[in-house]
């Protein structure tokens, strides 16, 4: 047998990219955790039940963001009430039903398409319809309807791609034995495909939670002093509020603001958590 | 004495767009026999598989002609349900492919979904029983179909199949993907199935079809060259193609 080639020099280029690969790990990791270490040495020493259960104020010992805490509640559960069924259906109608051809790949280019759209311009559509054209106002359910229209394209591509992913001999084996489209899909399509489709609600949901624009050009409000009680109620958001506190002049609303982001972080977290918590019950 | 024909394929052509991959095949299938479709990769004899329970519906720009009847049901017709098709001909895929689920689930969930009348666990026991799979699984019914070996997973879709009660068994050369052991518990098993069930089973592998079958088709490029008894076939074959296909000089 020849000996083999450059094996040496092989190898080394091996560990090479392996030490790269690394390195640009390492490299987010930690400007995420400069991230989180910053606003927590600001803001942690703001971060009480006070900070929790006050409205926002003029002076900062009094500040609180529970309107914005509790609008941002309303705010995602109502996106997500209307944004996971109607994207996740869009998709399975997508990958399993329609018909392969012309119109189908249109549509699956613009949704695309969509995804890649500025948030302000879904800012300016849900202004045009929702709060103008059916008069639902400055309502926490206009900014739910705008920021659904805004992440369903992330969650029709996420879920079509793990639909997708779903091998076909998995439907084959639930067709001969006489299964309908429809249960093939219920019982063995969307279980397998779960887990995917989750990931995807997860990071769709994540950016409804941080996006500002399109809530500000709807009108949502930066200095609320009561909690919305139901969806037609006027509202502000936890990154409005950040927002606000970031640009006043006083140091200590920046302080302020740090603690505001370390709740936004938290909600997030409890977010991803549930979610984490649905796949791994799907997939056992 | 003369077999009755269960499956009739009358001239039958199936398209993919503009390929021809069946060309005019008329073929009878005969009941409670196995026959063997034989031929050179490439050759339509999977594609002629799948039309017989409609599963080529599900791939995009495939067209037929022609006909096939089961009984007085007529497969093609568009009127005619394909699931109720599906119920009458079970269908065994070239790799195995068992439900990410348990072992039991796998054989019930058909019979559930189409509301078969019985007694579940009993339906369960005896498809497993008679795909000679029931001893060796009886004891973890409840385990993941996935943690079974390649043959084991091969013989609980004969079982899924099995459990449905169908006329006929399609196989699409159901033990290419496995080793030679399980491969014998399969045709081993095919022998005793034929007494309940007609099978039709595409395979690469001539020596197979020699053992198991009664019948053996051969295709060409998608046309039918030589059908009869698979003794006749293989050891006086009619057709000089089918010579040098069955005695190993191509394909």
């Amino acid at each position: 047998m020849s000996k083999p080639r450059n094996l040496v020099w092989r190898h080394r280029k091996a560990k090479a990219f392996e030490y790269f690969c690394i390195a640009v790990t390492a490299l987010a990791v930690v400007l995420l955790a400069i991230l989180v270490y910053q606003a927590s040495v600001l803001g942690i020493p703001w971060l009480d039940m006070q900070f929790i259960d006050s409205f926002p104020s003029r002076f900062p010992e009094k500040a609180g963001i529970k309107s914005a805490l509790a609008g941002t509640l309303w705010l995602i559960s109502l996106t997500a009430m209307f944004a996971i069924p109607v994207g996740v259906l869009a998709a399975v109608y997508l990958e399993e039903y329609a018909p392969p051809g012309r119109l189908t790949q249109t549509i699956n280019i613009n949704i695309a398409n969509l995804a890649g759209i500025p948030s302000i311009v879904y800012g300016i559509l849900g202004l045009a319809i929702f709060v103008r054209f059916f008069a639902l106002e400055r309502s926490v359910l206009a900014g739910a309807l705008t920021m659904s229209l805004l992440i369903l394209p992330v969650i029709i591509i996420a879920s079509k791609e793990a639909l997708r992913a779903v091998p076909s001999s998995l439907r084959q084996a639930a067709f001969a034995v006489g299964a309908t489209r429809w249960q093939v899909v219920r019982a063995h399509v969307l279980p397998a495909a779960l887990p995917g489709i989750l990931t995807g609600v997860i990071l769709a949901m994540s950016r409804a939670i941080g996006e500002t624009a399109p809530l500000i050009m709807i009108g949502a409000l930066t200095y609320v002093a009561f909690v919305p009680e139901g969806p037609m109620d006027e509202f502000t958001a936890l990154p409005i509020q950040i927002f606000n506190w970031t640009s006043r002049p006083q140091e200590e609303f920046h302080e302020l603001a740090s603690a505001g982001i370390i709740v936004l972080l938290g909600v997030l977290l409890m977010l991803n958590a549930v979610a984490v918590f649905i796949r791994n019950r799907g997939t056992r | 004495m003369e077999n009755r024909v269960i499956l009739d394929i009358d001239d039958v052509c199936i398209r993919y767009g503009e390929d021809l991959a069946v060309r005019n095949v008329t073929l009878p299938i005969y009941e409670n026999q196995i026959t063997a479709i034989i031929g050179p990769s490439g050759c339509g004899k999977s594609t002629l598989l799948r039309s017989l329970n409609r599963m080529n519906d599900f791939i995009h720009g495939c067209s037929h002609t022609g006909g096939i009847a089961l009984g007085d049901m007529d497969i093609y017709d568009p009127a005619t349900d394909p699931v109720e098709i599906r119920l009458r001909i079970g269908m065994v895929f070239q790799r195995p492919n068992p439900f990410p689920k348990s072992i039991y689930r796998n054989i019930a969930w058909g019979p559930t979904i189409n509301e078969l009348k019985g007694d579940m666990d009993a339906r369960v026991e005896n498809a497993l029983r008679r795909a000679a799979l029931w001893d060796e699984v009886k004891d973890r019914l409840s385990d993941s179909a996935l943690n079974l070996s390649g043959g084991q997973q091969q013989r609980l879709c004969i079982a899924r199949a099995l459990a449905m009660e169908p006329e006929v068994i399609l196989m699409d050369e159901p033990c290419s993907a496995l080793d030679p052991v399980s491969t014998a518990r399969i045709e081993d098993l095919l022998f005793e199935l034929k007494e309940n069930f007609t099978i039709v089973i595409v395979t690469h592998n001539m020596q197979q079809a020699a053992r198991v079958s009664q019948y053996t088709a051969f295709l060409e490029t998608g046309k039918l060259i030589e059908f009869g008894e698979t003794e006749d076939v293989f050891t006086n074959p009619k057709n000089e193609r089918t010579e040098e296909y069955v005695t190993g000089r191509f394909g």
